[in-house]
């Protein structure tokens, strides 16, 4: 698997909220490049911009001020069509699971995988039931969300999120729900993917369990980068 | 259910997965289709049967082309014509004959008490051609005088009097202070006008209508010679006399004017067509309530959907499905309801209600076109899902 390759390519980006005297910037001048297969940890207390960075980053939320290229896609005045396209190469976990209530554990996760259509659904099936038993939610794949805890929910979200091989999984708190052991399998399934499949894992976190897994930790303060600590060869920047 | 939709879908049918994950609102949205359609059969129903009976009398003539007076306004609802007009179309080229007809509305008194209002149709008996070939072959005997064809299909006659009839029992009822005999029968029913119809030669009529002359008929009705046109001589005879109070038509065309009538012109037609636009209404309101909250309830999951990658048109198709299954389950009991009603209200009131193949698929279209119309102004909602504010 290639790694080493810039997979997001940050160039002078600031981003406000509001308008008028309501306006705030909330990202300031971020230059910032991350490697293939690397998993990142964005870290920094509350409003420090970080998920704004996150969101900017994941072709969630329009780009005003400068240069974001996502897997060599300018997303500065992208269309809709580019965008939806470039989303379906990202794998997201959210910190509130967002699972679909009438959807079982297996068919959320198959709404990762039917995205990229349904030729092969027995394939799908089979993928899906294999991710959610990695996960150990083995007995749990005909449940609705409302039957499973806090916990499995997030690890159905995390298996919807990796299932269709995506090239970058962007994650906002994915273990905050998690017990430590769940937590770490979820990371270390993470790292195992960046090290098989090149997959990169930009991930916004307070953990601190899991820091010790991280190829490079960004901590950022008022909408600015403030420390950059590679902690591994695959996070290091190419810059 | 889930399996065949999604083999018919190609996808999981999330919109059918979304409407039965909430048993209570499925259970009230298709009740509410299933409302709103029933509306619409009855009142298609008894727009139905109020045209049916308005044309069902023309079914009892046999001629070509109807001379009316112009003042009047339906076959039934006719003013007086001069009956010199009958002889001034006879002369025409093409006219092969005619005969006056006298309509009227005879009240009677069955023996346990009940009013019947008889629509009465004054011909001469001794022309079976200008009329049903059915009454035709009856109509010899009404060349006696105070007698009758009266229609078994009438409102409120008794079975056993019925039996009797049709066994061909002679049936006396008192009319305008006269008896009539019954000689023979028809099978027509009542309508909005009447409870019943009744066949008389034109004496008899003009007996129990002493108001009305020989020289009045309420039509006079035509034949065309053989391989003439019915529409030349109609123009013919609309050249020939006055345009101001006499009015020709073939009686195809008088049946046609007497439905846009009916429905245009007359309260009753217009309060049957609201309640066809109510009824749409009502289901149009239902759907899109029902549709506009499911698209509130999980604006969560469609943004997630939407920082997963999937586009606009993939949102509209779980909206349309949605609709789509909500017409389907909404029409099937609102059509078997209606069955039900129908039959009840044509044996409570002898109307001529019947379910049509036709008018059901044109109602499942309708339901289906309105269904998908709340569906259409339901996805403006879908803009509100925002992925970026799911981190």
């Amino acid at each position: 698997m290639r790694t080493g390759s810039d997979l997001i390519a940050v160039r002078g980006l600031n981003h406000f909220f509001g308008t008028g005297d309501a306006r705030k910037q909330a990202i300031f001048d971020i230059d910032l490049s991350i490697k293939r297969g690397s998993l990142t940890i964005l870290m920094g207390p509350s409003g420090s911009g970080k998920t704004t960075l996150l969101t900017l980053i994941s072709a969630l939320r329009e780009v005003q001020a400068g240069n974001v290229r996502l897997l060599d896609a300018e997303l500065n005045g992208a269309d809709e069509a580019l965008l939806v396209h470039l989303r379906q190469r990202l794998g997201f976990i959210f910190q509130a699971h967002n699972l679909h209530e009438s959807l079982t554990a297996t068919q959320n996760v198959l709404m990762g995988l039917e995205l990229h259509g349904r030729a092969n659904a027995l394939k799908q099936l089979n993928a899906a039931h294999h991710m959610l038993d990695i996960l150990g939610l083995a007995d749990r794949r005909d449940y609705l969300p409302e039957k499973l805890s806090g916990g499995q929910k997030q690890r159905v979200a995390v298996a919807r999120a990796l299932v269709s091989n995506s090239e970058v999984v962007l994650a906002d708190e994915p273990t905050a729900a998690l017990d430590k052991v769940s937590g770490q399998t979820v990371v270390e399934l993470l790292k195992e993917l960046g090290r098989a499949r090149g997959t990169t894992t930009v991930m916004v976190t307070h953990d601190p369990r899991i820091l010790e897994l991280a190829d490079r930790i960004i901590r950022l303060e008022d909408g600015r980068i403030v420390a950059d600590e590679i902690v591994s060869d695959r996070g290091k920047d190419t810059e | 259910m889930s399996k065949l939709l999604t083999l018919i879908f190609g996808r999981l049918p999330i919109g059918w997965l979304q409407l039965s994950h909430n048993k209570g609102r499925l259970f009230a949205a298709v009740s509410g289709v299933a409302f709103a359609t029933l509306l619409v059969f009855m009142q298609l129903g008894i727009m139905g049967a109020l045209n049916t009976s308005t044309i069902a009398p023309y079914a009892l003539l046999d001629a070509d082309i109807v001379v009316s007076s112009e003042a009047g306004n339906t076959l039934t609802d006719a003013e007086n014509i001069a009956k010199v007009w009958l002889f001034q179309a006879l002369s025409a080229p093409g006219v092969a004959g005619a005969m006056p007809i006298y309509i009227g509305n005879l009240p009677f008194t069955l023996t346990d008490g009940t009013s019947v209002s008889l629509l009465t149709f004054g011909v001469d008996a001794t022309r079976p051609g200008f009329v049903a070939p059915q009454i035709a072959r009856s109509l010899g005997r009404l060349t006696l005088e105070n007698t009758a064809l009266l229609d078994v299909g009438t409102r409120g006659v008794p079975p056993d009097v019925v039996d009797d009839l049709t066994s061909g029992i002679p049936f006396m009822f008192e009319a305008n202070g006269q008896t009539m005999a019954s000689v023979g029968t028809m099978d027509v029913g009542g309508g909005f006008l009447a409870d019943g119809m009744l066949i008389t030669s034109d004496q008899t009529f003009l007996r129990f209508f002493q108001s009305r002359s020989s020289g009045a008929p309420s039509h006079i009705l035509l034949k065309v010679a053989h391989g003439v046109s019915v529409d030349t001589i109609v123009a013919r005879l609309q050249d020939a006399l006055p345009a101001a109070s006499v009015k020709v038509q073939s009686m195809q065309n008088a049946a046609q004017a007497d439905l846009s009538f009916m429905s245009t012109q007359r309260p009753t037609g217009i309060i049957f067509g609201f309640g066809v636009f109510m009824g749409i209404l009502v289901g149009l309101v239902i759907v899109y309530q029902v549709l506009s909250t499911d698209v509130a309830d999980h604006l969560g999951e469609y943004a997630t959907f939407k920082a997963m990658g999937y586009g606009h048109s993939f949102f509209l198709g779980v909206v349309f499905e949605e609709a789509i299954i909500l017409a389907i389950f909404g029409f099937i009991p609102g059509l078997i309801v209606s069955i039900g009603l129908y039959a009840g209200l044509v044996s409570v009131t002898g109307l001529p209600l019947q379910m049509e193949a036709g008018t059901a698929i044109l109602v499942f279209l309708g339901t289906l076109a309105a269904c998908t119309v709340s569906g259409a102004i339901a996805t403006r909602r879908l803009g509100n899902a925002d992925p970026a504010d799911l981190f």
